[in-house]
């Protein structure tokens, strides 16, 4: 076990300082963080809402991530399949499921340094009033998690191509059905000819209704669940994506 | 127990219609380096991706040191290096630091060990200069050491190397077989190529594919003499023979294949070709001798490669 989680480790560690070893991750994260605090300000009206809370930083999260979490999964799998490195990879003594666990890990971990870099917002919010501490830290599990799911789902689909940009594209339009899921125009239109188990089912998918009650600082289990099985679920294909594409 | 490192049997593996390896057995010993001989696309690559686990073969069974890669496919790994075709590699890491993670992947824990490693193969492979260099800013050359650096790092038993020499210059690739040759003596390696000089340079056995299949497996130079029976005489001469002359040794000596080719105004060429007799040079200078006629040089024609090669390939009822 010891050796298995180790192999894990040495993947994860190659893939995070891989982030680094170019501007992209600079780049990155000055993206989020001019991103993620214009829209809380600008769009998010921070300061006219005149309330103690985040919920105009965390409200933007879903569409943020909707671009910002295929641009980091991208390369995952598509970058090796390009290079031929997957060969390298596969020949090594290590299972598939190390491999997709590790580099999802790396950018998962890669994300949390995103989340942690744009903390000085909460701060500033500590500073100017009395937020509630616990629904931010809530928030910020909560995005954390959703980030981990788009980040898996970009992760499977990057394996479906060599091409880092179509890995993008497919990730951020599956991500946007995912979010676009939970809306009531998307729902009405399906209710009105669909049994209510379907429409529920598809409303239980959505990214955004799970997230929107993480903001108001209700983590229910079912939240916890929802995004859990999405990251094992997109995973698991991940890993039988690889078997099956490795050599094409 | 076997001494067979690697034992392969009924390899079969096809892409849709097409068959790319066609029931092919190998077994490589300790100490062998067996050259992988055939056009492209004739299933080398395939062959030697099976090898080593990155494909699973349609039917078959593949022995990596006695271990069945199918249901112990880690363990198995652990015995191989492998040097995938292009020679792959992480471009934006530099040389120490490729090297280490997969020195760390093949499960070299040790700092202390891991650092031995990576000195050796600085030294053996020639990387020092380039040791703290991103790969991406190597030349071929190099790409290709470091290539060939991580296959070695982890001192395997087996060694597989597709195309180690693919677009080296000639003195790397000097080098890459005098690499090859310095550390055979206690490794099974295999190695593909289309170059055939390589072969007779390093090889101890050579197996030849076309189409996945199997055409010939045995040392170069019975496989030379087993496919080109004939042995051929040139001489050249310092005079100029006129065909009277000719039609005159012709007969005396009794060879059924004589040619002449004139070289200048002051020399020919004569070539002997004979299938089954001998042929027995003395007798030939002598009798050039009686006509006045001085050999200059002579010697037998080696059969060469490239003409096996070709043989075999194009026509494999030789085999058969």
């Amino acid at each position: 076990m010891d050796t298995y989680l180790n192999k894990i480790y040495i993947i994860f560690d190659r893939e995070l300082r891989g982030y680094f070893r170019t501007p992209l991750a600079s780049i990155f994260l000055l993206v989020f963080l001019a991103l993620s605090s214009g829209m809380t300000f600008f769009l998010g009206r921070f300061f006219e809402r005149d309330q103690a809370d985040l919920i105009a930083f965390f409200s933007w999260h879903p569409w943020l991530f909707l671009i910002l979490m295929p641009a980091i999964g991208m390369r995952l799998w598509a970058e090796e399949r390009r290079s031929g490195t997957i060969e390298l990879l596969i020949t090594l003594p290590v299972t598939n499921t190390q491999l997709v666990i590790g580099k999802f890990f790396a950018s998962w971990i890669f994300t949390l340094i995103a989340l942690v870099l744009s903390m000085p917002i909460w701060i500033t919010v500590n500073y100017l009033g009395d937020p509630d501490n616990n629904v931010i830290v809530v928030s910020y599990f909560g995005s954390w998690l959703m980030a981990g799911a788009f980040l898996a789902l970009t992760s499977c689909l990057s394996t479906l191509t060599k091409n880092q940009v179509i890995a993008f594209i497919i990730s951020s339009i599956s991500g946007f059905i995912l979010i676009m899921a939970g809306f009531s125009l998307i729902l009405s239109a399906v209710r009105s000819w669909a049994p209510i188990w379907i429409t529920e089912t598809i409303g239980s998918m959505s990214f955004l209704s799970h997230f929107s009650r993480i903001q108001m600082g209700v983590f229910d289990l079912n939240t916890l669940i929802f995004f859990v099985s999405m990251i094992i679920l997109c995973l698991w294909i991940n890993i039988q994506l690889v078997q099956i594409k490795k050599a094409d | 127990m076997s001494l067979k490192l690697i034992d392969a049997k009924n390899l079969k593996k096809s892409f849709g219609e097409f068959t790319a390896v066609d029931n092919i057995d190998l077994n490589v010993q300790r100490g062998e380096v067996v050259g992988f001989l055939g056009p492209n696309g004739a299933g080398k690559s395939t062959t030697m991706k099976m090898l080593t686990g990155f494909l699973e073969p349609d039917s078959g069974d593949i022995l990596i040191n006695n271990i069945d890669l199918k249901s112990e496919p880690l363990k198995a790994k652990e015995f191989i290096g492998y040097l995938p075709e292009g020679a792959p590699s992480y471009s934006d890491m530099e040389v120490s630091e490729f090297l280490s993670f997969i020195g760390k992947m093949r499960g070299i824990n040790n700092n202390q060990l891991l650092n031995a490693r990576l000195d050796e193969m600085a030294n053996q492979i020639n990387l020092k200069e380039v040791w703290n260099k991103p790969i991406e800013t190597l030349s071929k050359g190099f790409k290709r050491r470091v290539g060939i650096a991580q296959a070695l790092i982890h001192d395997p038993d087996i060694l597989i190397l597709d195309e180690p020499t693919d677009g080296l210059d000639p003195n790397q690739k000097h080098e890459m077989r005098n690499l090859i040759k310095t550390i055979s003596s206690n490794k099974a390696i295999v190695i593909s190529t289309h170059i055939l000089e390589e072969v007779e340079a390093v090889c101890s056995r050579v197996i030849i594919i076309a189409n996945g299949k199997l055409l010939a497996n045995e040392t170069p130079e019975s496989l030379g003499n087993n496919l080109m029976q004939n042995n051929i005489l040139s001489i050249t001469t310092s005079s100029k023979i006129n065909n009277a002359t000719l039609k005159n040794i012709k007969s005396t000596l009794n060879y059924s294949n004589i040619k002449l080719e004139p070289l200048s105004k002051t020399s020919s060429k004569i070539l002997i070709n004979e299938k089954d007799k001998t042929i027995d040079l003395n007798k030939i200078v002598t009798q050039l001798k009686k006509h006045k006629i001085t050999v200059t040089e002579a010697g037998f024609l080696k059969p060469n490669l490239d003409e096996i090669f070709r043989k075999i390939t194009q026509d494999k009822k030789i085999i058969d």
